[in-house]
C-alpha cells in the first residue's frame, strides 16, 4: 500500500526537481521547488514523522519560497538567462561529477535495498510525535534550542540592516550618532 | 514494504540534482534554491535514518536543519538584494574581482 | 749502560731556557723600538746572539766535562697539550747533538750578524732585517733544542716563515716576492708530509716525545709503520733541505740579502732535515728501506745540483746549487747510517759554505751589487782580504787535503762504500769531480785571469765588520777538520755518537742495525759501517781526493788555458749547454703542470662550475619556482563556479577514498 504513494511521489520529487533546475524563468523554478517541498512532506508522513511534515510545508513551502518569490519579483531577476556556457568545461565537469555521485549512490546502495527494514517509530511515537520530539528538544538538546533561537534574533537583525537602502541606512546611523551625543 | 534505501537513494538523487544546479545555473537566486534543494535532501536521509533506528534524534536534527536554512535564507537574500541594488546583475559570473 | 736524559744534577739544564731567549728578546726590542733604535738594531741583534753562544759554549763545556754516557738532560717548562691520551709539553732535551748544532747556528750566526752590521748599512730596512734575523735564530734554536716532534715542528714552521719574511726583504721587487712566495709554498707541501708522519706517530705511537718514539722504536711499531713514519718525516726533510723534488726554491731564494742566503740558506735552516734524520737515528736504524731511499735521493739530487751549478754565471746561484749538492752528500751519509759523519759534514759546510757566501756577498759590495762571475775576473788585486778567504773556502769544498771539508766529504764516500752501496759511492765520486769542477770555475772567473769589469767600477775592500767574519769562517773551515779526522775515533764523531745511537733510548735493536748485505757491519760506538774486504780507507781516501782534485783542475785547465775559448763558445751554445743552463727545464715543468693546470683548473671551478652550475642551480630554481606560481595563479579565476566545481570534486575524491576504505 505505501509502495503506491512512494513512487508516484517521489516520480513528482524528481521531476519537479529537474523542472526547477532546468526553468530558464526564475519563478517557474520557484514555482516548481515549492511542490518538491511539498513531495518532501508526504514522505515525511510516510516516514512517520507528522510533525516535521507540518513544519516543512508552513516553514519551508510557506515561508521561505514566498520568500524566495518576493524577491524574485521585487527586483525583477526573473531575466533570461543566456544559455551560453561561459566557464569552459564547467558543464561537462559539473555533469561528470554528477553522473560519478550517483553511480557511488546506487553502488553504496546496491546491497541494501533487501536488506535493512525500518525499525519503526511505534514504539518511539507512543505518546505522539509532537510529544516525542518536544521532549528530546528540551532534554538533550536544550541547548541547541536556545542557541537557534538566538540564531533566528540575529539572522532578522542582521537581515534588516542588510536590506536597508543606502540613505536610509546612512539616516539611521546618523540618528543613532545624536542621541549617543545628547546622552554623553 | 519499502525498504529505506530506497528513500535514501532518493535524497541521493535530490542532493546530486542540487548540486547540478549550484554548479550550471548561473542565476544567483536559482543557485540559492539548489542549495535548499540539497538541504531537503539531507533532512530526508535524517528522517529516514531516524524511523531506521527506531529513535526521533533524526527527526530533531532535522527540525533544526529547518530552522537554520530559514536564517540563512533570510541573510542570504537580504544579501543578494544589497548586491542587486549596488550591480543591478544577478548573475554568480559577474562577481569575478578576487582573480589572478 | 747509556743513561737515559737526566733532570737533576748540571745547571746546563737550568740555563739553557736563556740561548733561545736572547735572540727572541732581541726580536721583541727591535719590533717595537726598532725606528727609534735605527742604527743600532745590528749591534743589538749581534749582541744577543754573542750572548746566546756565549751561553752554549758554557753547556759545552760544562759538557765534556761530564761522562760520555751522563750527557743527556730535558726540562719542561709547561705542559701544552692534554688531550685525552696525548700529552704534548714545552720542553728542550740538551744532549751532544743539540749542542754541537747550538754552537753552529749561534757561533755562525753571530759571525753572519756582525757581517750583516756593514752589509745592510743604509739599507731601507735595517731594524726590520735584524729583527727577523733574530727571530730567525729564536726559531731555529727552538728546533734543535726541541723535546719531542711538535716542538720541532713549531721550529720547523717558524724558520720556514723567517725565511719567506727575508728572501722578500726587498719586496719592492716582484721577483723578490715572488721568490720568497715559491720558497713558502714548496717548503709546505713538505711540511704537508711532515705533519702526516706526526699524525702516524701519534696514531701508532700515542705521544710525540722523543723518548717515547725512540723508546718504542723496537717495540711498538712494526718495520712497515716505522718505515712509513721515516718517509713522511724525510718528506719534510726534502723541502726544508731542498732535495729531489722540492729543491727549486733554494736558488730562487738568492734574492735575498746575501747574509741571509748565508745563514739560512747554507749554513743553518735547510740542515734542519739533515738534523731531523740524524736526531731520528734510532727511527731509521729499524727502517733500512728507508735510509735506502734517503740516500739515493740525496745522491741523485748532488748528481743534478753539480751538474746545473757547472752552467750557471750568478755568482749566488753556483753556491746555491752547491748547498743543495753538499745536503745531498749529508743525506747520503745518514742514509746509509753514519748518522755522526752526516753532521760531521753539516758543521763544516756550515763554515765553509756560509764563508762562501758572506765572501761572495763581499765581491758583490765591492762591485756595486753585481753577480754576473762573467763580468768579473782579476778581482785578487784589487780586494785580497776577500779572495784569501774565499780560497780558504774553495779549498775546504773541493776537498783539498786536511782542509775541514776534505775530511768530512772523504767519510762519506768512505761510509757509501763501507755499506755496500757500490752505485751510490760512484755517483757520489762523479757529483765529487763535480764540485771541484764548478767551484773552481767560479773561483777562477771571479777573481783570477784578465779582468772583465765594466768601466766605471773600481772593485773596493769590504770595512771589517764584514772581513773580520770571514777571517773567522776561513780559520774554522781549513781546521775544524782535525776534530773529526777519523771518522769512527775523531773526536768529534765520537763526541756526537751517543746521541745518535740507538742505545741511547733503550733500544734492542738485535744484530740487524741497518744492515743490507750480508758483509756489512757497523761500528759499536758510532755506528759507522765498513765492509769486510774492499778497498781500504786509505785508498778510498784517494780516490775521493782524486776526484775532487781533478775537476779542479780540468776547470783550471778549460778556463785558464788559451786552448779552449769560452767565451766564443757561449755565442753558439749547444743543446746541452742551453738546457742545462736553464736547470734542465725542471722548473718550467713545475710551472706548467702546478702553475698552469692549477690555474685552468681553478678558471673552471670558478667560472664554469661556481658561475653556471652552481649559480644557475640556484638561480633556476627561482625562476623555476616563478614559472610553476605563473601556472598556479591560474587557479584564481575568481567564478564562484569554478570554485564550487572545486569543492565537489574534492568530497567526491573522498567519498571515493573512504568507500576504498570500506570495501577494499
Amino acid at each position: 500500500m505505501e509502495q503506491y504513494v512512494f513512487w508516484p511521489t517521489a516520480v513528482l520529487a524528481l521531476a519537479s526537481a529537474l523542472l526547477m533546475l532546468f526553468s530558464t524563468n526564475a519563478v517557474h523554478s520557484a514555482l516548481a521547488l515549492v511542490v518538491n517541498f511539498f513531495t518532501l512532506a508526504v514522505f515525511y508522513i510516510l516516514l512517520d514523522a507528522p510533525f516535521l511534515a507540518a513544519v516543512q510545508v508552513i516553514v519551508y513551502a510557506g515561508a521561505i519560497m514566498v520568500l524566495f518569490l518576493f524577491v524574485i519579483m521585487l527586483l525583477g531577476v526573473d531575466r533570461q538567462e543566456s544559455l551560453l556556457e561561459t566557464i569552459k568545461g564547467q558543464r561537462v565537469a559539473a555533469f561528470a561529477l554528477a553522473g560519478v555521485l550517483a553511480a557511488i549512490v546506487v553502488f553504496t546502495l546496491r546491497t541494501a535495498f533487501d536488506q535493512t527494514p525500518f525499525a519503526g517509530l511505534e514504539q518511539a511515537n507512543r505518546a505522539g510525535n509532537t510529544e516525542g520530539i518536544g521532549r528530546l528538544l528540551f532534554s538533550r538538546y536544550v541547548w541547541p534550542f536556545e542557541v537557534t533561537a538566538l540564531l533566528l534574533i540575529v539572522a532578522t537583525i542582521g537581515a534588516t540592516v542588510i536590506g536597508k537602502r543606502r540613505a536610509s541606512r546612512d539616516a539611521v546611523a546618523q540618528e543613532t550618532a545624536d542621541v549617543s551625543e545628547e546622552n554623553a | 514494504m519499502i525498504a529505506p534505501a530506497q528513500y535514501l537513494a532518493l535524497a541521493g538523487m535530490l542532493f546530486i540534482l542540487g548540486s547540478l544546479g549550484v554548479l550550471i545555473r548561473r542565476n544567483v537566486i536559482v543557485v540559492f534554491m539548489s542549495i535548499e534543494l540539497m538541504l531537503n535532501a539531507v533532512n530526508l536521509t535524517l528522517v529516514t535514518f531516524s524511523k531506521m533506528h527506531g529513535d526521533l534524534n533524526g527527526q530533531v536534527l532535522a527540525f533544526f536543519v529547518i530552522v537554520v536554512a530559514a536564517a540563512e535564507v533570510v541573510v542570504g537574500l537580504a544579501i543578494i538584494v544589497s548586491i542587486f541594488r549596488r550591480r543591478q546583475t544577478a548573475s554568480v559570473d559577474d562577481a569575478r574581482l578576487l582573480k589572478w | 749502560m747509556v743513561a737515559l736524559a737526566q733532570t737533576t744534577a748540571a745547571p746546563i739544564v737550568e740555563f739553557a731556557w736563556l740561548i733561545p731567549a736572547f735572540p727572541l728578546l732581541g726580536f721583541v726590542m727591535i719590533t717595537f723600538f726598532g725606528k727609534r733604535m735605527g742604527r743600532a738594531s745590528g749591534p743589538v741583534a749581534t749582541t744577543m746572539m754573542i750572548g746566546a753562544f756565549v751561553v752554549s759554549a758554557i753547556a759545552f763545556f760544562q759538557m765534556i766535562d761530564l761522562p760520555a754516557d751522563e750527557r743527556s738532560f730535558t726540562e719542561t717548562l709547561y705542559s701544552w697539550i692534554a688531550a685525552g691520551s696525548l700529552e704534548v709539553s714545552v720542553s728542550y732535551l740538551i744532549d751532544q747533538l743539540t749542542v754541537v748544532m747550538l754552537l753552529i747556528v749561534t757561533g755562525v750566526g753571530a759571525a753572519i750578524h756582525l757581517y750583516s752590521v756593514g752589509y745592510m748599512r743604509g739599507d731601507i730596512r735595517e731594524p726590520r732585517y735584524f729583527s727577523y734575523l733574530n727571530l730567525f735564530a729564536f726559531s731555529m734554536l727552538v728546533l734543535v733544542m726541541a723535546d719531542n716532534f711538535l716542538v720541532l715542528f713549531v721550529g720547523w714552521e717558524l724558520v720556514g716563515l723567517c725565511s719567506y719574511l727575508l728572501i722578500g726583504h726587498w719586496f719592492e721587487q716582484r721577483e723578490n716576492a715572488t721568490a720568497a712566495k715559491k720558497a713558502f709554498v714548496v717548503n709546505r707541501v713538505g711540511d704537508l708530509s711532515f705533519l702526516i708522519g706526526i699524525f702516524l706517530i701519534v696514531a701508532t705511537v700515542g705521544s710525540l716525545d722523543y723518548a717515547a718514539v725512540f723508546g718504542g722504536a723496537g717495540g711498538a711499531i712494526g718495520t712497515a709503520t716505522a718505515t712509513a713514519i721515516a718517509l713522511l718525516l724525510f718528506g719534510g726533510a726534502v723541502g726544508k733541505s731542498a732535495q729531489i723534488p722540492l729543491y727549486v726554491w733554494l736558488p730562487d731564494a738568492m734574492a735575498g740579502p746575501t747574509p741571509v742566503s748565508a745563514l739560512i740558506h747554507a749554513a743553518t735552516m735547510v740542515t734542519a732535515g739533515v738534523y731531523m734524520v740524524a736526531r731520528s737515528a734510532a727511527l731509521f736504524d729499524i727502517a733500512p728501506a728507508a735510509g735506502d731511499v734517503v740516500a739515493w735521493i740525496g745522491v741523485a739530487t748532488a748528481l743534478l745540483a753539480g751538474l746545473i751549478a757547472v752552467a750557471q754565471d750568478d755568482i749566488k746561484k753556483v753556491l746555491a746549487y752547491s748547498t743543495v749538492s753538499q745536503l745531498g752528500f749529508m743525506f747520503v751519509a745518514v742514509g746509509v747510517g753514519a748518522y755522526a759523519t752526516g753532521v760531521f759534514h753539516l758543521t763544516t759546510h756550515a763554515f765553509f759554505k756560509a764563508l762562501l757566501f758572506l765572501g761572495a756577498g763581499s765581491v758583490m759590495h765591492a762591485l756595486g751589487n753585481r753577480t754576473d762571475i762573467t763580468q768579473m775576473g782579476g778581482l785578487w788585486r784589487k780586494i785580497p782580504w776577500t779572495m784569501v778567504t774565499f780560497v780558504a773556502g774553495w779549498l775546504a769544498i773541493i776537498g783539498f787535503p786536511f782542509t775541514s771539508g776534505f775530511f768530512s766529504k772523504d767519510h762519506i764516500l768512505e761510509a757509501a762504500y763501507g755499506a755496500g752501496e757500490n752505485a751510490i759511492w760512484i755517483l757520489a765520486l762523479v757529483a765529487t769531480v763535480l764540485t771541484g769542477f764548478y767551484m773552481t770555475r767560479l773561483v777562477y772567473l771571479t777573481f783570477f785571469g784578465p779582468s772583465r769589469v765594466s768601466e766605471g767600477i773600481h772593485p773596493h775592500e769590504s770595512p771589517p765588520s764584514m772581513v773580520f767574519p770571514l777571517v773567522l769562517l776561513a780559520v774554522g773551515s781549513l781546521g775544524m777538520g782535525f776534530l773529526g779526522a777519523s771518522p769512527e775515533a775523531g773526536r768529534f764523531q765520537t763526541f756526537i755518537a751517543p746521541a745518535t745511537s740507538s742505545e741511547i733510548w733503550h733500544v734492542e735493536v738485535g744484530s740487524s742495525v741497518g744492515g743490507t748485505e750480508g758483509a756489512e757491519q757497523h761500528d759499536i760506538l758510532t755506528g759507522f759501517p765498513h765492509r769486510e774486504g774492499g778497498l781500504s780507507a786509505g785508498a778510498l781516501s784517494t780516490m775521493a781526493t782524486v776526484a775532487g782534485l781533478g775537476g779542479a783542475l780540468l776547470a783550471l785547465f778549460m778556463y785558464g788555458g788559451r786552448r779552449f775559448d769560452w767565451q766564443a763558445r757561449r755565442e753558439r751554445p749547444s743543446m746541452v749547454w742551453q738546457t742545462v743552463r736553464n736547470k734542465l727545464y725542471v722548473d718550467d715543468v713545475y710551472q706548467f703542470v702546478f702553475t698552469g693546470l692549477g690555474k685552468v683548473g681553478a678558471t673552471t671551478l670558478a667560472y664554469v662550475v661556481d658561475l653556471k652550475i652552481i649559480d644557475g642551480a640556484v638561480n633556476n630554481i627561482g625562476v623555476l619556482t616563478a614559472r610553476l606560481a605563473g601556472i598556479g595563479r591560474k587557479v584564481q579565476t575568481g567564478f564562484v563556479r569554478s570554485y564550487a566545481l572545486a569543492i565537489v570534486g574534492g568530497t567526491v575524491i573522498l567519498i571515493g577514498l573512504l568507500l576504498g576504505r570500506t570495501y577494499a
